[in-house]
């Protein structure tokens, strides 16, 4: 490998964002270090590989390793080898569903053996989002058609309901943000409005009763049916749309009953306020909250979150890894973070619209949409605003398999970034 | 494409605001407001207390009345316990095993991690012997505190005892009590709690979410060592008072005795008494029981809760009203017949005194005399109706005292009686005067004191013109701290210069042979006192004496009741004149000695009271206090009471 060679590799990388994802990584090990109780014992060298905070030095060291190989590699591999690469993530969730290791309820890992064990719906992820990428950029579908959408649903649509079955649903909400690449790439905002007004709808039918709501509803309905009285087709669709809405309330009702887990069930209506439940499922954000309010404007400072080191937060390490934050570095540490992940996903999107190719585009949309939903679901779930699901906040929560895929997800990306002047 | 180029800024602007909405939610959190701070505080942090000893309370000559015992509390960690030999510790304790799993029962609802007592107050030789077989039982351990001693089982009434807070103790307190805490219920206990108590210390620990200790908060910056309560020094004289409740025993009554130039209570008795030491330990709930069971309510605290009409011990009170009002001379004569009579009311006189003056007069206890005096001060020029006339005699009778609380520091004290004018009117409509509650002038009829009432009059009256709130408790603490209300002369409105005669009269009532109370005479001091028998609708007179000694620069003024002991003379005289001895001379006489013997062994209680309605006349006397005590007595009270305000007196009416 000669001098001009290793300048093909790394000399168009965008540094900047490998500097965020280093500083993230670091974050996430200080805290995890911060949030292992009982650092008075003999045993609290940093290299102390038993430990959790021990292994995920090693999982970030092996992380930046798979990182910069993925630079070494040919960008024209990953659209390629794209199906590939998702034919073996959905093959991989397949197998966890039959060999897997039940954790938490969850079947949702495979063990490897020596402790280490791998969750194949975080490689589903990057799986889904090349081969989404190859689809548009090889048909340049603009979603007008039902064809492409459903051709494009059907790419989501298998890992979802293949880690549906595990059954993890957090993970597999995850894969809704693939709507966000498709609606650069001609999807109809209506799309994400109808989503919105579903979300905006589920959370109304808990907290408004139904003889409120549906006069609501026909009120503001029929207030853009009479507004559209000479316009017929408009007016035909606000007639569908509002039939449509009302429908939805009795659907979501009868679903919320039968489809729905009693504990998915409490952790909704926890959120929404129609339970209280200290003791029960409650208890993980309640604890939460408390250790990030605790933090207050400053912070505890580094091991001094009572709440962190004596073990009130369950899950600390992982899902609640922002409680630490929270408590250990308060507001400002918060806002650093959570500044971070906004510099690091408004650079994503500016980067994707560089890119010459719709592929490298398409891919960075959905790498950034991805790590959106994590950072967005994940701080929620912390500080009360989203139900808890268990997914990771990227790059810092405790665990080598969501912190390698989000590492390959992003390299992938850095590495078709860095490949963008040529063609693919 | 440019169209869809410009979804990019949509795109990031959702970000934005999503990263906005988390940083909003943050600084509510975290800075805005401090509920979660607090709350993480009572997460990790739990306060241990300790426990300080109870102030101890010793008599005017720092001879101890209370005193602290140790005893043992058997705690228990339920989360701790492993299989063990329970009947082994049942037998050590001595519970039954059915006690055993109600106690593991409560611990258990109570926490599983945290410390809760198993079974209180083991004494000593239990604790020895459980002490050495305590490692066989995991998850207990002994916690000391102490109790209450009573060294020489006196004074229970006056001392009080201490209970379990109860949760409107705990309410009421905001709290600053917590379960298992103790508490002052009655009597000095009560009355100087914030004293006695002392300060609870604190050690702030950390706790982990498997609530392990971690250690000391902020390195025991906030952590408090417990500070002993303080030391009371009364105002009893633990000789007389352990004379007095000999000398009541087997009667009912009361003795109160106090010091004139200070109004220190010197004795305190209310018989039936109890042995404080019954309020002590396992078995106070039981003993409580029973004391409140006793026919004889023996929980009433007599001296400042017993309604009696005051008698013939109130003339003097109404000779120095007159005096002051100029209506009478020491030397104005009046004639007794044997009888004082006005319209068709006519008051009896004992006896047939011919003329007489005002120390003769008080001397034989002449009614007729003390008619006159009376009609003389309501029928005075100045008042324009008898209504204004009454209401202004009422008003110099209430500045002694009567008719309301003295303001003693005990809990309990009830007011008297003693109308003013609107009563009588309300009454009678318009059509009364001064004849109608003519028997006033000898403190009967529509007149009810305490017997600490009483001896405040005698205080007042050795004291020639005022008196000092009488009180139990003569200093706090170190710093010999006394109330200022304790230091105040209260005046009563007559002259220094008229209580000449009028305690020559008392004087004359002890110590000439014409007097009524000569039975309390004694050799070498001058007595002045005066008897009183009290008609009691119920039964057998009430015996009554008060009076205090010696003339000069008197020390001792007491007022002694015993009920249902007929005239004042055999009985409440002697004993008034027992104790006045023993306290100004440390010993009663030895040709006396064997009276006192005598006295000690009379047995004057009542036939057990047949169940009746509780009049209401208690309702509106009492002193409007909510006080748990108090409603207790209030419950079991009235015999006592002498209330029916309708003619109860054979003296008062005669058609």
């Amino acid at each position: 490998m000669n001098n001009q060679q290793s300048n093909r590799f790394f000399f168009n990388v965008d540094w900047i964002t490998i500097l965020i994802y280093i500083a993230l990584c670091t974050i996430g090990y200080v805290n995890i270090y911060a949030s292992v109780p009982a650092h008075n014992t003999a045993d609290s060298s940093v290299f102390n590989f038993g430990s959790s905070y021990g292994k995920q030095l090693i999982y970030v060291i092996a992380g930046l390793v798979l990182g910069f190989s993925i630079l070494l590699l040919d960008a024209k591999f990953f659209s390629v080898f794209s199906p590939i690469v998702y034919g073996v993530t959905v093959l991989l969730l397949i197998v966890v569903l039959v060999v897997g290791r039940n954790v938490g309820g969850n079947q949702a890992w495979i063990s490897l053996g020596g402790g280490f064990r791998l969750q194949p719906s975080e490689f589903a992820k990057f799986g889904t989002a090349l081969l989404l990428s190859r689809y548009i950029s090889s048909f340049s579908p603009k979603f007008r058609d039902i064809k492409s959408i459903a051709f494009a649903a059907l790419i989501m649509g298998i890992p979802l309901l293949l880690i549906m079955l595990q059954p993890d649903a957090g993970s597999a909400l995850v894969f809704l943000a693939f709507m966000f690449p498709m609606y650069r790439e001609g999807l109809s905002g209506y799309f994400l409005l109808i989503f919105l007004g579903m979300i905006v709808l589920f959370v109304a039918d808990f907290l408004v009763p139904m003889q409120i709501l549906i006069p609501t509803i026909l009120a503001i309905g029929g207030f853009f049916i009479y507004q559209n009285k000479r316009k017929q087709k408009v007016m035909f669709s606000a007639i569908i749309v509002t039939i449509v809405a009302i429908a939805y309330l009795f659907v979501v009702r009868i679903a919320y009953e039968k489809i729905l887990k009693t504990h998915q069930r409490t952790r909704i209506e926890l959120i929404l306020g129609l339970k209280m439940d200290p003791k029960g499922v409650g208890y993980n954000v309640i604890q939460s909250k408390i250790a990030i309010g605790s933090g207050q404007l400053t912070g505890r400072g580094f091991l001094q979150g009572t709440q962190t080191k004596y073990g009130y937060v369950p899950a600390q390490s992982t899902d609640f890894i922002f409680s630490t934050i929270g408590e250990e570095w308060g507001f400002a540490g918060c806002f650093v973070v959570i500044g971070l992940y906004l510099f690091l996903l408004l650079r994503l999107i500016n980067l994707a619209e560089r890119q010459r190719s719709t592929f490298s585009r398409v891919y960075g949309y959905c790498v950034a949409s991805i790590l959106f939903f994590h950072v967005f679901i994940n701080i929620g779930m912390a500080i009360g605003i989203v139900p808890v699901i268990g997914i990771p906040l990227p790059f810092i929560s405790y665990g080598g398999s969501s912190l390698w895929s989000f590492t390959i997800l992003l390299f992938i990306f850095l590495k078709l970034d860095s490949n963008r002047m040529g063609f693919i | 494409m440019d169209n869809l180029f410009n979804r990019k800024y949509i795109v990031q602007g959702l970000f934005i605001v999503v990263s906005l909405i988390l940083l909003g939610t943050l600084f509510y959190i975290q800075v805005f407001s401090d509920k979660y701070f607090l709350s993480a505080e009572s997460n990790v942090l739990r306060k241990l207390y300790t426990f300080p000893a109870r102030g101890v309370i010793l008599d005017r000559n720092e001879k101890i009345l209370v005193q602290n015992e140790p005893v043992y509390d058997l705690m228990i960690i339920p989360n701790d316990v492993k299989a063990f030999d329970t009947l082994a510790l049942c037998n050590i304790i001595g519970i039954d095993t059915v006690k055993f799993h109600k106690n593991f029962k409560k611990a258990l609802n109570q926490s599983r991690f945290q410390p809760s007592i198993f079974e209180k107050q083991l004494s000593v030789s239990i604790y020895q012997s459980l002490s050495e077989k305590l490692y066989r039982f995991p998850g207990f351990f002994v916690q000391s505190r102490t109790i209450r001693q009573y060294p020489d089982s006196i004074a229970g009434h006056f001392l009080g005892y201490i209970k379990e807070v109860s949760p409107t103790d705990i309410e009421r307190s905001e709290g600053y009590y917590r379960p298992g805490d103790y508490i002052g219920k009655t009597g000095v206990e009560k009355a100087y709690e914030t004293a006695l108590r002392g300060e609870r210390g604190v050690v702030n620990m950390l706790y982990d979410a498997h609530n392990v200790p971690k250690g000391s908060y902020a390195e025991g910056k906030f952590d408090t060592s417990a500070v002993s309560g303080e030391q009371l020094i009364s105002s009893l004289d633990v000789r007389i008072q352990k004379l007095g409740e000999e000398l009541l025993k087997n009667k009912v009554g009361s003795i109160v005795a106090i010091e004139p130039s200070t109004g220190e209570i010197l004795a305190f008795v209310s018989s039936p008494g109890y042995d404080p030491n019954l309020m002590v330990g396992r078995q106070q709930g039981n003993n409580y029981m029973d004391l409140l069971k006793n026919p004889n309510r023996v929980l009433n605290i007599r001296p400042i809760q017993g309604f009696y009409s005051p008698g013939s011990s109130f003339k003097p009170l109404d000779a120095l009203i007159g005096l002051q009002e100029g209506v009478i001379d020491e030397n104005t004569t009046f004639n007794c017949p044997g009888y004082f009579r006005v319209g068709n009311h006519t008051t009896k006189c004992e006896h047939v005194d011919g003329n007489i003056a005002l120390r003769r007069g008080l001397a034989r206890s002449c009614n007729t005399y003390a008619c006159y005096v009376f009609q003389k001060i309501l029928t005075q020029k100045k008042f324009k109706n008898s209504q204004i006339a009454y209401d202004y005699w009422q008003k110099k009778v209430k500045l002694w005292g009567l008719g309301d609380t003295l303001g003693i520091d005990l809990p309990g004290e009830r007011k008297g009686r003693l109308y003013d004018a609107s009563y009588y009117s309300k009454k009678y409509s318009k059509y009364w005067g001064y004849s109608t509650v003519i028997s006033l002038a000898i403190g009967q009829g529509e007149m009810d004191a305490t017997p600490l009432q009483m001896a405040n009059i005698m205080a007042t009256i050795a004291n020639k013109g005022y008196y000092i709130k009488p009180h139990l408790v003569k200093s706090i603490g170190k710093d010999h701290v006394i109330k200022k209300e304790y230091l105040k002369k209260n005046y009563v409105g007559v002259d220094a210069a008229h209580f000449g005669p009028v305690i020559d009269g008392m004087q004359e009532a002890v110590n000439s042979p014409w007097g009524t109370a000569l039975a309390s005479r004694i050799d070498g001091i001058i007595m002045c006192g005066k008897t009183g028998t009290v008609q009691n609708p119920r039964g057998k007179n009430h015996s009554v004496f008060i009076g205090f000694a010696p003339r000069e620069n008197p020390k001792i003024a007491i007022a002694v009741i015993v009920e249902n002991a007929g005239y004042g003379g055999t009985y409440a005289a002697p004993i008034a004149s027992y104790i006045t001895e023993k306290y100004l001379k440390d010993s009663i006489a030895p040709n006396r000695r064997d009276r006192v013997e005598w006295m000690k062994k009379q047995v004057i209680l009542p036939a057990p009271p047949k169940p009746k309605v509780k009049p209401k006349a208690s309702a509106v006397d009492s002193t409007g206090k909510v006080d748990s005590l108090k409603k207790d007595i209030n419950a079991i009270e009235p015999k006592k009471v002498v209330d029916k305000p309708t003619i109860k007196n054979p003296i008062l009416t005669k058609k």
